[in-house]
Parts: structure tokens; C-alpha cells; sequence
């Protein structure tokens, strides 16, 4: 249930963030940055803003008004949601049962192990493999809960006016508020690579399957989980 | 449908009702303590109400970061502006000797003052940074009369809300509810790095929200509307308004 709603919101803030994005495709470090200074980096597309030197010749709609009010309700969603899952997963002992390294997996070697199978592509081996995360899936899974979503989050308040009036050190420690929109870009980024990659596996092991029990929450061969 | 389901079908349909009921408690309480913004209504409604409200009940009296001397930009970018009116012309070319800013509404003694009235007033200087939403920022000392000192010079009527400001530009004002209008660093700027606030900043008066986005900031200010509704000016609202479609509340 809360996986769907942040597929949901995930994909808003995706769509509006690019959206958002598209009005000033240039990125700076420290406190301030604008059309009049060398920027770190450009991204090479045209701007729905025309003071942005693009060197294109044209400018695109500017559609930042539900962009935005999109991307801070989608937030508040991904938030909220957030808060019910970290909670709920406590509760039930969830991230401790599946999501922490096991004991034997804790080691270099347990991990090299898995990673090395995934890169000859080996299928699991057995009903076990299949029926719980590997090792690899749940460091990749505890980044992303535990760091990339909180960092996101962070980077993302540091550029709130009025949330850094309240709390200057967010975005201070962040190196300014321009270094937080950098970050926010690169956590993203980060976040994206994630869910590719997440919803390639979903479908190289079983599409319907999988499917069939995320959305009723029932494994499709009834057994234990270990 | 075994035992467990019925059981689990209770306890949510109590969790819901829970849920829903104080939902509506909580929405009754914000509106009663001024937490729900004028745009609150529509499908975006509760994430700005969300906002807005968390913001006011935490950080109400909170100031803008204030910035070294040697973090003033070298550059300061201003923006495009809209070609400017011949009305605003007339006034330039007297160098604003003729600038008037008019303060009408819920007032006891509305006024008309000019900028040499203003800088009658105590004076304020802030080196703050403009944060447009596009993204991009700038930083800036700003000198100026803050708001506040002229709201009280005209006698605030108890029932205020929201202070609606205007351009010169017929086609531009904006809104801030009483909170930012009594905020120490609301500032009618008139001056800009120790030299007259030039044209292309908003100059010769412009209403500064360093709390808020950019936008918030409008430019060439001739008129301040006190008022107990920001009906009828709300440019998220309003489809004549310039900035339409943007969110009333830019501190996000």
C-alpha cells in the first residue's frame, strides 16, 4: 500500500522537478548563482525562461504553476507516507527481519559473492533465494530508505525560503542554497538510476508474479518467508 | 470471510472514521487561527494548506538569513520586467520626486506618501538574498522603511487579514497575510547597495518578503491595500493576473 503511493508521488515530483528543472538548466555551488555567473555545469536543453543563455534559439512554455504546486503536494504525499512505512516497519520488526544483512551476509565475502553471481546473471538458485532479499538487494534497499529519501528530502528543504528563516543550518551545512539545489539534482539522479534498475529486475524475475503479490500482498506459492 | 478479516475490517473502518473526524477538527482549528491560504481550495489545496500552516504554527517570527557584507553579489542579476507604462516614465523623468504611495482599506488615516515621507521613517538595511523560483539567487543589501512602521502610522483596523500591494503595472500586485506584513524584514525598499534602488531592481520602491520567492517581491509599488480578503487579487486565482497559476504562499 505505501509502495503504490510512492510510486505515485515519486513519479509527480519526478515529472514536475523536471519540469521545474527546464526553467534554469544551469547549476552552481555556494550560496548564490544566476544567468550573470559561471555556473558548474549546464544541462545542454532549452529553457521556458529567456534570460537563460541556452543557445537555443527558442524558449519553451513556462509551466511551472502546477509544476510547483504539484511537486511540494507530492512531496508532502512522499513525506507523510514515508513517516507510516518507517513506523510501521519498526512496529512489525520489518527492516530488522528483511532488510538488514543477515548475520553470515554481514561479511565482504558474502557480499562480493552476490555480486559477483549477479554479474554472471545467475537466477536464484533456489525457492529460499527467491522467497527473501539477498544481500545486495538490502543494502541497495536501506540507501535508499535510510539516505537517498532523507537526503532528498533535505536538499529539497534547504531551498525553501522560509524553512531555512527557521532552520539556517540545513541549508548552511549544505555549503549555501545553491550547493543544496545541486545535491537535490544529484540525489534524484541517484533516485531514478534506483527505480530503472529496481523495475528491471521486477521484470527479469517474473513480471506478473511479482505484480500479482505486491498488490495483494500474497506470495503466489504459499510458504513461509525466511 | 474468516474471523481475522472481519476483525481487521473493524479496526479499519474505526481507523478511518478517526481519521476523517479529526481531519476535520484539524481543518476547523486552522481556519479558526488563519492556517488555511487563500488558494487552499482544489486538487494542490492540502499540500499548500500543509505548508503554510506548518510554516506559520513553527516559524511564525523566524528572519530570513541575514549574509556578510562580503557575500553581497558582485552581479546582481536582475530580471526581465514587462516594458514599462507611461505613467512610470513621466514619474522617472522627474526623477520620482512625484512617487506616491497610496495606503487605503481597513486603515484609521489612509495616506499618500512620497519617498521622502518614507524615509522619514525608521530605517532599515538587510543584506538578504532574492531566491527566484526558477532557481536561480542573488544577494543584496537592501535599505529601506519596513512595512510594519507605515501599517501603524495608518492605523490597522482590528479585522485585517492581508495587505494586497500594486504595481504601477496595472497587470501586477500581489498579497502577504498579516504575519509577513508585521515581520521585522518586510521592507518598502528604496535603495539598493548603498545607491538609489535602480529601475531594473524595482526601483523607485519595491516591496521586498525575504521569507518568500522572488515573485513575491513586487516591483514599482504605488498602492497598498489593507483588507480583510485577498478576493478578487489572488494571482493563483486570478487568469489576468501575470503570474498566474503560481501558488499564493512562496515560502514554500
Amino acid at each position: 500500500m505505501t509502495h503504490w503511493i510512492t510510486v505515485i508521488s515519486f513519479i509527480a515530483l519526478l515529472v514536475s522537478g523536471v519540469e521545474i528543472l527546464i526553467s534554469h538548466p544551469r547549476f552552481y555551488w555556494g550560496e548564490v548563482g544566476n544567468s550573470g555567473t559561471p555556473p558548474l555545469f549546464k544541462i545542454p536543453i532549452p529553457s521556458s525562461r529567456a534570460t537563460v543563455p541556452t543557445g537555443y534559439g527558442y524558449v519553451l512554455p513556462d509551466q511551472n504553476g502546477w509544476s510547483r504546486y504539484l511537486h511540494f503536494e507530492a512531496a508532502w504525499v512522499l513525506v507523510l507516507t514515508g513517516l507510516v512505512y518507517i513506523i510501521s516497519g519498526l512496529w512489525t520488526r520489518h527492516f530488522r527481519k528483511n532488510l538488514f544483512p543477515a548475520p553470515a551476509d554481514r561479511k565482504w565475502r558474502a557480499f562480493r559473492s552476490v555480486v559477483a553471481k549477479h554479474l554472471r546473471l545467475a537466477a536464484a538458485e533456489n525457492e529460499a533465494d527467491s522467497r527473501s532479499y539477498n544481500v545486495l538487494q538490502r543494502v541497495t534497499y536501506l540507501l535508499v530508505i535510510f539516505v537517498l529519501v532523507p537526503l532528498v528530502i533535505w536538499t529539497g528543504l534547504a531551498m525553501s525560503p522560509g524553512f531555512n528563516a527557521a532552520v539556517p543550518w540545513a541549508v548552511n551545512s549544505l555549503g549555501g542554497r545553491q550547493s543544496a539545489r545541486t545535491l537535490h539534482f544529484f540525489v534524484s539522479l541517484s533516485l531514478v538510476l534506483f527505480l530503472v534498475v529496481h523495475v528491471a529486475m521486477v521484470v527479469l524475475t517474473g513480471f506478473a508474479s511479482r505484480m500479482r503479490e505486491m498488490i495483494t500482498g500474497v506470495a503466489a506459492v504459499p510458504q513461509e518467508r525466511t | 470471510m474468516s474471523k481475522i478479516s472481519r476483525r481487521k475490517f473493524v479496526t479499519a473502518g474505526l481507523a478511518a472514521t478517526a481519521g476523517v473526524s479529526s481531519l476535520a477538527v484539524a481543518a476547523n482549528l486552522a481556519k479558526r487561527y488563519g492556517l488555511v491560504p487563500p488558494d487552499s481550495s482544489g486538487i494542490y489545496g492540502p499540500g499548500e494548506t500543509l505548508t503554510y500552516a506548518a510554516q506559520r504554527l513553527l516559524a511564525r517570527h523566524s528572519l530570513a538569513r541575514e549574509f556578510p557584507r562580503s557575500m553581497i553579489s558582485k552581479v546582481p542579476f536582475a530580471n526581465s520586467i514587462a516594458p514599462l507604462n507611461d505613467a512610470f516614465k513621466r514619474l522617472q523623468a522627474g526623477a520620482f520626486a512625484d512617487w506616491r504611495l497610496s495606503i487605503d482599506g481597513l486603515v484609521a488615516r489612509p495616506a499618500s506618501l512620497s519617498l521622502a515621507d518614507l524615509r522619514s521613517f525608521p530605517v532599515r538595511r538587510q543584506i538578504t538574498e532574492v531566491v527566484c523560483e526558477e532557481g536561480w539567487s542573488y544577494v543584496a543589501e537592501w535599505i529601506g522603511t519596513p512595512l510594519f512602521e507605515v501599517l501603524k502610522a495608518c492605523g490597522v483596523l482590528p479585522h485585517a487579514r492581508y495587505v494586497v500591494y500594486f504595481s504601477i503595472d496595472p497587470d501586477w500586485w500581489e498579497s502577504i497575510d498579516m504575519a509577513d506584513t508585521q515581520h521585522p524584514q518586510t521592507l518598502l525598499a528604496w535603495s539598493m547597495n548603498d545607491g538609489d534602488l535602480p529601475v531594473a531592481f524595482g526601483g523607485p520602491l519595491r516591496l521586498r518578503v525575504p521569507r518568500q520567492l522572488g515573485y513575491k517581491s513586487v516591483k514599482f509599488v504605488t498602492r497598498l491595500m489593507v483588507s480583510d480578503s485577498p478576493k478578487g487579487f489572488v494571482s493563483a486565482l486570478d487568469p489576468k493576473s501575470p503570474n498566474f497559476g503560481y501558488a499564493w504562499y512562496a515560502g514554500i
